[in-house]
């Protein structure tokens, strides 16, 4: 995979994450261009296309579009199965996760990727082992009980 | 599990964010982070020394607006610092920040460096994975160069835990991706192979990604590994379900590792020990039979993952290529597919079909299902799978069914989107040529091409149906006829009358017996075509008028009446003036000798690969295409392949375009034919600009680029959904700009909602002169990005490449339309009532200008919509009123724009019937006060 990037049903980024090396400047630009391209396209429409020389896979979770850029050979089905395995993990550990758990904790949407996905590849598919590396490392850190407002977007509803 | 309250909480982070999420405007929000940026920025240099929860908060903003897109130039220092903290969460934050914003700041990478590898040898596995996803994140050369030896070391240490050989496995094929290089092979690579026996599955995972891009560089030193991967798939295909317990997938067992598996082999011929061999097809075999079963889930994941490993397996026993019974069985599977109600396998099928297509053991098995493959073509909604539709067909044509699949391809391109058809010309012209067997059947063929889609048919089309025409003797009188009758028809396309001139120059005579097609009426009929032809054109067409004097004597008088009129002799353009001159001072003093000698019909032309496949092949990267290569150079049954594509081409092209240039300069002319097989490609940096794009949104008029060499100036009129745009290239030097040419681009998702189509522009531009280019608009559907004017061009010795934006906006499609009060607000609520909130786009923004009343009234004019007076109760609003006018629909617009001067700030609230519109139409307008 060379790229993976959440973003919502008006544009805006939430989580992006390269796995090839490209300048702030080409980054910005292919996000601008692949939003546009994926909220272009109706509902019910195939969800693989082919962009540049990389074939562009996205699935839409209620208010956020998950798309990943795979490479020639790579199996797009699979690929749809990683964002989906994503969502559960996401979903898993906060609990229904809604568009604002990704705002309000990004870095924790970045850390679980990281557990699941390294270097574009998948590190560790269970569900299971994923969540406990996360949660080994919640126990090391000081706890801090602070309710934030959340909630006031529907749940990315996993089918 | 608890769902908030997850680890630390950052009270201030969270307010922070809160506070960019409530900003009205972009402004509001740079104002916010600047103020945060000055707080955090003061806080680290502050005296006071931060505590590790300060500094990770401060940090973790960075990141976030960082993230938001703006940029950061500080706090590197701070976030390196929380490297080497112990607590956990600090360490944490701290890796993030350096694997999103890593800075080749030499002082700093050596700290961070020192940082990992502190933690790398930290024997704790939380600290040892950190610092390992570090490295794989950021993957830089400096990384690779201080950890490239002990990565390898970590990984096949028997005393590593489990998820710590993952990360390293992963990372090292990060750094060997970035810098294969500095990866050293050793007696670990031999190690790493038995990880694919581990018992741990995620460390199997993650092995196989590392073994199939080693084994992809150096196959011999991973064969070992071929053995290992067919038993362990063996094991995971025949395991019960649950056995693999939660690496089992929706009732899948595996799937991620099944298909890296079957991805290894791929790197690998198929095996040559017989009990491998069969193991591993029966593998393949149970992977098939699987799909036959009754689903075990009804979820679409199970399908998915099911099917993701089936199409590995497939893609597998393509890549073998050896067993036919596998080869149809596969196939038999895709043609199941082909009508499955779920898109995205419709989709995959006809790719994978594709390559199946260029197996022999498969190619027949294949065609059976042309009528499927036709049928998607003509059904499907999505224009990516009718795309994968058309590749198929292409792959699948062989003799038996050419003239079927050519037949359904050119009813296709009468109603393909406009971002495919030039594809499917090239496509189209590649199967006529590739398997006529008689070639007034391929000359037909082209000939339609250039009546359904002329403006898509490129030079390398038609230049190829001449080359064949000129070496084929058994067609030139077919072709002469044929061109002749399709002249006949009153409109016809530019090409057609490319093809036609010289087709009837050098064998009209063919066809001149027939009273119809007499010499003179032949003449009348091309020159009838000529006043509405391009300089290129005409310049043809000139060269036609010669050849023809030397054909039939008895047109020569009519023929040199035309060529010594002032709109010939005294033309403004150089080639054609020297062209007329010197055809009729040849005409007039050469012998009838001599000009046979010079006029002699064209000699064959070397044999060589289509111009036509290379053209198809930068367009789609030839990796994609099957080899069409076998029978494409027996044009004239000649095999031969000529050497010097260059000098050869140029030979009999001269004779007929250019021999008569007494000092021919590079002309258009020079260019018709010579340049067929010389590929134009050239490295010079592109200028792009899009700086002036903005000031067009409400005015038509005016200069869009300018750099110290040319200028470029806009007129445009729009009438409903069509526009028309004047380019005018001004040459600003004291040089003659040559090879001038220009070619609108739109993206992807442009192309299917604008359609621009450019008129030809003169090749040279004299110093100090400009000249006009005509750009045709329609507007399809509305859209929102901009296309793209390139130029190119040789200016003294070097090749300048430009490229600009080109201001056609959604607003140009607009037609104002007055309306009373009383209909105004009745259509307002209309709107308001059936909303959808995204049909209503409301836009609170500060004056970048001046907010004056007639300024404001004259941009909402040239926005395009009309004023409506006394509409709005309070007299310093603006009311506005139109119709977006597409091909496909029309959208109602109406908006309000409510200037407060006080605040100097605006509200404008657009409803309209479609959200892209409002959407688009906000962002324009907003932009403009």
């Amino acid at each position: 995979m060379q790229f993976m990037l959440l973003f919502s049903r008006q544009g805006k980024l939430r989580l992006q994450k390269w796995y090839v090396p490209l300048s702030d400047k080409e980054k910005k630009k292919i996000t601008r261009e692949l939003v546009q391209t994926v909220l272009a396209r109706k509902p019910k429409m195939c969800s693989f296309l082919e962009w540049r020389d990389l074939k562009i896979v996205y699935k839409r979770y209620a208010s956020l579009y998950f798309c990943c850029a795979i490479e020639d050979q790579d199996n797009e089905l699979i690929t749809l199965e990683i964002i989906h395995r994503y969502v559960e993990l996401l979903d898993k550990y906060f609990g229904s996760v809604c568009e604002l758990d990704i705002i309000f904790n990004f870095e924790k949407a970045y850390f679980i990727l990281d557990e699941f996905l390294l270097g574009g590849e998948a590190q560790e598919t269970s569900k299971k082992n994923v969540l406990k590396a996360i949660e080994q490392a919640d126990l090391l850190q000081e706890y801090i009980n602070d309710k934030l407002s959340r909630s006031v977007l529907p749940p990315l509803c996993l089918q | 599990m608890p769902a908030v309250s997850k680890g630390d909480g950052m009270r201030g982070l969270a307010v922070f964010i809160s506070d960019i999420r409530n900003c009205k405007s972009k402004e509001a929000e740079v104002k916010r982070i600047n103020k945060e940026l000055a707080n955090i920025r003061s806080k680290f240099k502050g005296d006071k020394a931060l505590d590790g929860y300060s500094k990770k908060k401060y940090v973790c903003k960075l990141l976030f607006i960082f993230l938001l897109g703006h940029d950061i130039d500080f706090g590197h220092m701070e976030a390196v610092n929380l490297l080497s903290s112990n607590k956990y969460t600090e360490k944490q934050i701290g890796y993030l920040f350096i694997s999103v914003l890593v800075n080749s700041n030499s002082e700093l990478i050596r700290l961070i460096n020192n940082a990992i590898k502190n933690d790398l040898a930290s024997r704790n596995a939380t600290f040892m994975n950190l610092a390992l996803h570090c490295i794989a994140n950021v993957g830089s050369r400096e990384m690779a160069e201080a950890f490239a030896s002990d990565i390898p070391r970590i990984l096949v240490a028997g005393d590593t835990m489990d998820s710590v050989k993952q990360s390293a496995a992963l990372c090292l094929l990060r750094l060997n991706r970035t810098s294969p290089d500095l990866v050293p092979m050793g007696e670990w690579t031999a190690r790493v192979v038995h990880l694919l026996n581990d018992q741990h599955l995620g460390v199997v995972t993650a092995a196989t990604s590392l073994i199939t891009t080693l084994a992809q560089k150096s196959p011999d030193d991973f064969k070992t590994s071929v053995s290992l991967a067919v038993a362990r798939l063996s094991r995971i295909v025949t395991s019960a379900s649950i056995d693999l317990q939660d690496y089992t997938y929706y009732f899948v067992a595996a799937p991620w590792l099944s298909v890296k598996l079957l991805r290894l082999l791929q790197c690998y011929p198929p095996p040559e020990d017989a009990s491998l061999r069969s193991r591993l097809s029966e593998c393949l075999e149970t992977i098939l039979n699987k799909a036959q079963e009754p689903p075990k889930s009804k979820k679409v994941q199970h399908s998915n993952a099911k099917n993701a490993v089936l199409f590995e397996a497939i893609a597998l026993i393509i890549h073998h290529d050896s067993e036919p019974n596998l080869l149809v069985r596969a196939c038999n599977q895709l043609g199941q597919f082909l009508q499955h109600r779920e898109t995205n396998l419709r989709y995959l099928a006809l790719e994978s079909m594709c390559t199946l297509a260029s197996s022999e053991f498969s190619h027949e098995a294949v065609k059976t299902h042309i009528e499927t493959v036709i049928s998607a073509l003509k059904t499907e909604r999505d224009v990516s799978v009718r795309q994968r539709a058309v590749d198929l067909l292409y792959a699948m044509c062989d003799r038996s069914n050419s003239k079927q699949i050519v037949a359904e391809m050119l009813s296709y391109l009468e109603t393909a989107d406009y971002s495919i058809r030039e594809e499917i010309v090239l496509k189209v012209a590649i199967l006529a040529e590739k398997y006529a067997v008689d070639y007034t059947w391929y000359v037909d063929t082209i000939l339609n091409l250039i009546r359904i889609a002329g403006d898509y048919v490129s030079e390398e089309v038609w230049y190829r149906v001449i080359q064949i025409v000129i070496n084929r003797d058994d067609v030139q009188g077919y072709a002469a006829k044929t061109v002749f009758e399709a002249l006949q028809a009153p409109a016809c396309h530019e090409n057609l009358v490319k093809v036609g001139g010289y087709i009837l120059g050098e064998f009209g005579n063919l066809i001149a017996g027939d009273p119809r097609s007499s010499p003179l009426v032949q003449f009348n009929l091309l020159h009838s075509k000529f006043h509405l032809c391009s300089v290129p054109t005409r310049a043809l067409l000139l060269s036609a008028y010669i050849k023809f004097i030397n054909l039939f004597p008895e047109v020569k008088g009519t023929i040199q009446d035309v060529l010594r009129s002032d709109s010939q002799l005294r033309n403004a353009d150089v080639e054609l003036q020297q062209r007329a001159v010197e055809y009729l001072r040849l005409s007039c003093i050469a012998s009838t000798d001599i000009l046979a000698t010079v006029l002699e019909e064209m000699p064959p032309f070397p044999e060589r690969e289509s111009s036509i496949l290379a053209k198809l092949k930068k367009k789609k990267g030839s990796s994609k295409l099957p080899d069409m290569d076998d029978s494409r150079k027996n044009v004239n049954g000649s095999a031969e392949h000529a050497e010097d594509a260059e000098v050869a081409s140029k030979v009999p092209s001269h004779t007929f375009t250019d021999n008569l240039s007494v000092n021919s300069a590079p002309s258009s002319g020079a260019s018709l034919l010579v340049d067929v097989f010389s590929d134009f490609s050239s490295a010079a940096p592109t200028e792009s600009s899009d700086e002036h794009f903005p000031r067009f949104v409400c005015k038509n008029n005016g200069v869009i680029y300018e750099n110290q060499l040319l200028q470029i100036g806009l007129k445009s009129e729009y009438r409903q959904n069509l526009g028309r745009m004047y380019v005018f290239y001004g040459n600003k030097t004291s040089t003659q700009f040559q090879s001038f040419s220009t070619s609108v681009s739109s993206n992807d998702v442009l192309c299917s909602h604008l359609n621009v189509q450019e008129k030809p522009v003169d090749p040279l531009i004299e110093a100090g002169a400009q000249v006009q280019q005509i750009l045709n608009i329609e507007c399809v559907s509305d859209f929102s990005d901009a296309p793209v004017l390139n130029i190119q061009f040789r200016y003294g010795g070097t090749l300048q490449n430009i490229a600009v934006k080109l201001p056609v906006m959604l607003n140009k499609f607009f037609q104002p339309t007055e309306m009373t009060s009383q209909d105004f607000f009745q259509r307002w609520k209309q709107l308001g009532a059936v909303i959808s909130p995204q049909q209503e786009v409301q836009k609170i923004f500060i004056a970048k200008n001046q907010m004056d009343t007639d300024v404001t009234k004259a941009k909402l004019l040239g926005f395009g919509v009309a004023l409506l007076d006394g509409v709005d109760p309070n007299p310093v609003n603006f009311v506005g009123a139109g119709i977006i006018h597409t091909k496909t629909t029309q959208v109602g617009c109406l908006l309000r724009l409510e200037p407060n001067t006080q605040a100097q700030m605006y509200r404008l609230t657009l409803r309209t019937s479609k959200e892209s519109v409002s959407q688009r139409l906000c962002e324009l307008l907003s932009e403009q006060f």
